[in-house]
């Protein structure tokens, strides 16, 4: 199995992506994320300074329309779908501490 | 009665049958299996019953109600409808009804078509097989201990088992074609742009595209003319009229050039599966194609870059599953980060956890050179090679999948085995090129089996007709599969 991945990272990974983990969750996927990377390392292996990144399969960019008002979504029907909404907007739980 | 779409649409415009009739039957026979095999995640009976009737009113009144009247069509549901569950089969989306329609959805009731229902998928398209559904797995219509295949197993299954016609799917890796090939029925991964994106619930976006799932290749190139062609609210839809195909259909491949894909049909090709497409190879040279074996050195690291690339833009995708504006919301939470952390943690299955893990981790810091970025210009490899390749050849032949449809079960437990699944498939998407998988007899166990022909961007006449005649040398080379 690789070594580049340990424990201690695939828990940081975790935090980053605001994943909740159990610890068996994180055994699990400490041993499948080594097995998918070992595999990758076909692609780490190539040589590829020459060679540009595609990002995309098309090379449009930046594709804008006319500034001009349309129809949007219905405020209420969005609204209607929110785990909790008040005074028509999304309702979050406390998102600073009293100290900070 | 039943029939492919352009027949039950034919019978419906010319007065033979009504829209409603061709719908309850559909209606009955989900009603009588799909308890069993489980494509559908909701069944829209009552809404389909009121476009039907729409319809006939319509032919009543001397209208044209549009290419697809009447015909019954199947959405994976990942597909937006308005007003109605809308999950990727997640328990984070559970619940959760669209305030909009895809355009594709918009488009398909404007040709008449009648949506039946939402079909079952691996959560968030992220599988090969339809297992990592939260709702449980499809079974295959062919063999209901085995899959069919994914992630749009639930439309392919569908269509297999004739509760509808038509579907639709979405192909990030080969989500479409795959479960055709498995369920021995005829899959579109158009390209990249070709049909719009909006209201399809994102998983990679630069490798996900919208398309048909048939009984026959004539219907799929049908479907696609009706879904395809510009849309302003998706800024990657290409600048290009709906496609026409089913014009060009029938002109055959006298003087076609074919390209046999020697890194895909060697190592890792199941026996049963590379003597079909060595028999479709000579179907086509015997149809007055030229064939010869061509090399696409670099589609051997497809899979591991796919498996860098389309994680790390699922990462970014599967963000907004926050718990803040819609589906799921943990209960109790303290402040908003333990609300994020406990939500999806709660909602997302395993495979969209280890997905979103993959792509973070080849996202991050000091390891994005190494994985996200190699990954990219391997895209870049792989893309110089196909043009290599196109300058030597019109379309390229390869199997679809490396096996026909395996036990459930067989792969949960080993991921890398389960990614397998996708070799052949992967290169178009990361091209951003058009695939066609078409049912071509069976292999092992009597199983179908399906072969790719791949084109370049926009060539997707040229593929259709290349498709046609691989169906119909089909039609000769064994009796249809019978579905049990």
């Amino acid at each position: 199995m690789s070594e580049r991945l340990s424990p201690e990272v695939v828990a940081h990974v975790a935090q980053l992506a605001r994943l909740r983990l159990t610890d068996d969750e994180l055994a699990l996927f400490t041993g499948q994320l080594a097995a998918v990377l070992d595999h990758a390392a076909d692609v780490e292996a190539l040589e590829l300074d020459d060679v540009p990144p595609t990002a995309h399969p098309l090379s449009i960019v930046n594709v804008l329309r006319a500034d001009e008002p349309q129809p949007c979504l219905d405020r209420d029907e969005v609204l209607a779908m929110a785990p909790a909404a008040e005074d028509g907007r999304f309702q979050v739980p406390r998102i600073m501490s009293e100290d900070s | 009665m039943t029939g492919t779409a352009l027949e039950l649409a034919a019978s419906i415009r010319e007065g033979r049958a009504t829209a409603r009739q061709v719908l309850e039957e559909h209606l009955a026979l989900i009603a009588t299996r799909d308890g069993e095999l489980h494509a559908f995640n909701e069944v829209m009976a009552e809404t389909a019953r009121a476009a039907a009737d729409r319809v006939d009113a319509a032919v009543g009144q001397g209208q044209d109600p549009g290419p697809l009247a009447g015909v019954p069509v199947a959405l994976k549901d990942n597909l937006c409808t308005r007003g109605v569950p809308t999950t990727c089969s997640s328990k984070i989306l559970a619940g959760w009804r669209p305030p909009y329609d895809a355009t594709v959805v918009t488009r398909l009731a404007a040709a008449g078509a009648l949506v039946v229902g939402k079909t079952n998928l691996d959560e968030f398209a992220m599988g090969s097989s339809t297992e990592n559904s939260a709702f449980g797995p499809t079974r295959n219509p062919h063999d209901p201990s085995r899959v069919p295949g994914g992630s749009s197993g639930g439309s392919a299954a569908a269509v297999a088992a004739g509760f509808a016609p038509l579907a639709l799917g979405s192909d990030t890796g080969g989500s479409i074609r795959q479960p055709a090939a498995l369920c021995g029925v005829v899959g579109v991964k158009p390209t990249y742009g070709a049909v719009s994106r909006y209201g399809l619930i994102a998983f990679a976006s630069s490798l996900d595209q919208i398309g048909p799932i048939a009984t026959s290749v004539d219907d799929a190139a049908l479907l696609l003319e009706v879904i395809g062609g510009h849309d302003p609210l998706d800024s990657t839809s290409l600048d290009q009229p709906p496609p026409d195909l089913r014009t060009q259909l029938d002109r055959g491949v006298v003087g076609l050039k074919v390209g046999l894909v020697t890194e895909l049909t060697g190592e890792g090709i199941a026996p049963d599966v590379a003597e079909r497409t060595r028999q479709a190879a000579a179907a086509l040279e015997a149809a007055g194609a030229t064939v010869r074996e061509v090399s696409v050195p670099s589609v051997t690291y497809g899979l591991s870059a796919y498996y860098l690339i389309a994680p790390a833009e699922a990462s970014s995708n599967l963000a907004r599953y926050d718990g803040v504006r819609y589906g799921l919301r943990a209960p109790g939470a303290e402040d908003i980060t333990e609300m994020y952390g406990a939500t999806r943690a709660a909602g997302f299955g395993p495979e969209v956890k280890r997905r979103i893990m993959l792509g973070t981790y080849a996202l991050s810091a000091g390891y994005y050179d190494a994985y996200y970025g190699k990954a990219q210009k391997v895209r870049t490899l792989i893309v110089r090679d196909f043009a290599a390749a196109y300058d030597q050849v019109d379309v390229l032949l390869s199997p679809t999948a490396p096996t026909v449809a395996f036990e459930l079960g067989a792969k949960t437990a080993d991921p890398m085995s389960m990614y397998m699944n996708d070799v052949c498939t992967i290169p178009s998407n990361l091209a951003g090129h058009p695939a066609i998988s078409v049912p071509f007899g069976t292999g092992s166990g009597g199983l179908p089996v399906g072969v790719q022909i791949m084109a370049p961007a926009l060539a997707e006449a040229t593929m259709f007709r290349a498709a046609a005649v691989v169906e119909a040398a089909a039609r000769d080379l064994a009796p249809a599969v019978e579905v049990a």
